[in-house]
């Protein structure tokens, strides 16, 4: 009965329409489930079975990719209630806590990009111990280190976004940094290579801070420029990169042997 | 894992997926090309050599990285805005007289990020800005110090650090006495005490 329902199910247009190959009950049709779909495509078409032992791998790296889909669900959630305008965004991350059906919502936001960070160091930590890095993987490797720095960007520009004092002082302090940027930066080596008659070409109101925060301090431009990276340009650049750095796993031989 | 060959499909489920897996036997090339790389038939007269391709290949490239190289100027000119609604650099506050000697006024603290100290026998403006890492330090009027709630840096009346991480002390800014009779603050010009630049009679004038 199930397998007749069945049958008819595989025989369908719209079933073949959407998989296009047989049952996988043999190893070319297995290799093809594989092959012809956009998602599984990007993993290994076999793996290890030493290689996915949780003792070896810890999961970190699917936990990672598991945290970031939590990070983009409940991200675009909150967005429905969050302005980045600086008259009201402390209003709505307070909102958002006491006023909105499952206040939980920011606080499952909030650990998750912090446990987001400690599964990204640990994934390193393993990749790097296993030996992982080695030839031929080390081109994955340094996309990884990107996608590290890309997961506290996300972080980074995450953290301003509440407006509260912390937030403020926090990305203050940090975009400091900013400030000392060889050549680009006002106070960075450099800067006053750049003079006309005296006057420095690169000062606090067009040096690579200025850019950043869009104004000398942290203020309300910065708010919106923080937010526009937190939501869009970060995440689209780590999806990018994740869907190349899975994809080359698989290029590279599968997920490393043990050592 | 057998090799996989077109025998392995099952009769039943043909693919209609055209990308096969290795078929046997390999399909032969045209005969012309076997005979044109053979030499047998001349080859056919062409509009356009593949080295005549440089130039215009050339040409079009450099174009278009042209065009991305200027659309990344303008992407980047669009990150700093032609206004700033920031508030302005140099502003007015009040008469001279209006600083008790041994005071410290916050009235544009807020606003302009100074503090105008009478001191030392000198009018002067004090950067808010900590010169640890970027905070706000708070004026304690009774223990007459600046005192930051980051990191603990503490500054005496006259911005000179004596506790705390601070490195260095509270820089200070040009100040003048305008046409309006108004003492001036102007922030585009700083001085920093401790490399001895705050001596300059621009940044104090006489109480």
């Amino acid at each position: 009965m199930m397998n007749k329902a069945g049958d008819w199910l595989r025989g369908t247009q719209v079933w073949k329409s959407i998989f296009r190959h047989g049952p996988p009950t043999t190893a070319r049709n297995r290799t093809m489930v594989m092959l012809s779909n956009v998602f599984l495509h990007l993993h290994p078409v076999r793996a290890r079975a030493s290689g996915i032992r949780l003792s070896f791998t810890w999961c970190m790296g699917g936990l990672t990719f598991f945290l970031f889909l939590v990070e983009a669900v409940t991200g675009i959630l909150l967005m429905f209630y969050y302005r980045p305008v600086a008259a009201s965004a402390y209003m709505d991350i307070m909102a958002l806590r006491e006023d909105v059906p499952l206040g939980i919502m920011r606080e499952i936001h909030r650990w998750g990009a912090h446990a987001m960070v400690i599964t990204v160091w640990l994934h390193m930590f393993r990749v790097f111990m296993t030996g992982s890095y080695k030839p031929p993987r080390e081109f994955n490797w340094g996309i990884g280190v990107v996608l590290l720095v890309l997961t506290l960007l996300l972080s980074f520009t995450g953290y301003l976004l509440p407006w509260d004092q912390l937030a403020v002082w926090a990305i203050t302090v940090g975009t400091n940094m900013a400030r000392a940027h060889p050549v680009v930066g006002y106070e960075g080596p450099g800067a006053n290579l750049l003079q006309v008659n005296g006057i420095a070409l690169v000062h606090s109101g067009d040096d690579i801070r200025y850019a950043l925060l869009g104004g000398r301090f942290v203020g309300e431009s910065t708010l919106l420029r923080f937010y526009v990276l937190h939501c869009i340009a970060v995440p689209v650049m780590a999806m990018v990169l994740m869907a190349v750095h899975f994809w080359r796993v698989r290029k590279d031989g599968g997920i490393s042997g043990p050592l | 894992m057998a090799d996989p060959t077109v025998k392995d499909r099952p009769a039943a489920w043909p693919s209609p997926w055209p990308y096969d897996f290795p078929v046997e036997g390999k399909v032969p090339a045209a005969p012309d090309k076997v005979a044109r790389i053979a030499g047998v038939e001349p080859a056919r007269p062409v509009a356009m050599t593949r080295r005549s391709l440089f130039g215009p290949a050339f040409l079009g490239w450099g174009a278009f990285l042209t065009a991305v190289g200027i659309g990344k100027l303008g992407l980047v000119r669009f990150l700093f805005p032609n206004v700033s609604f920031e508030t302005p650099q140099e502003f007015p506050t009040d008469k001279p007289e209006t600083f008790a000697r041994d005071t410290v006024s916050e009235t544009w603290k807020e606003t302009n990020g100074v503090w105008v100290a009478n001191v030392e026998d000198s009018i002067i403006a004090i950067s808010t800005v900590c010169t640890h890492l970027g905070c706000t330090p708070n004026w304690l009027p009774a223990e007459s110090k600046f005192k930051c709630p980051c990191h603990g840096s503490g500054y005496y009346m006259n911005g000179v650090n004596f506790e705390g991480p601070t490195p260095r002390p509270l820089e200070r800014f040009r100040v003048y006495v305008g046409d309006d009779g108004k003492l001036w603050v102007d922030k585009n010009v700083k001085c920093q005490v401790e490399q001895g630049t705050c001596a300059d009679r621009k940044f104090g004038i006489p109480a």
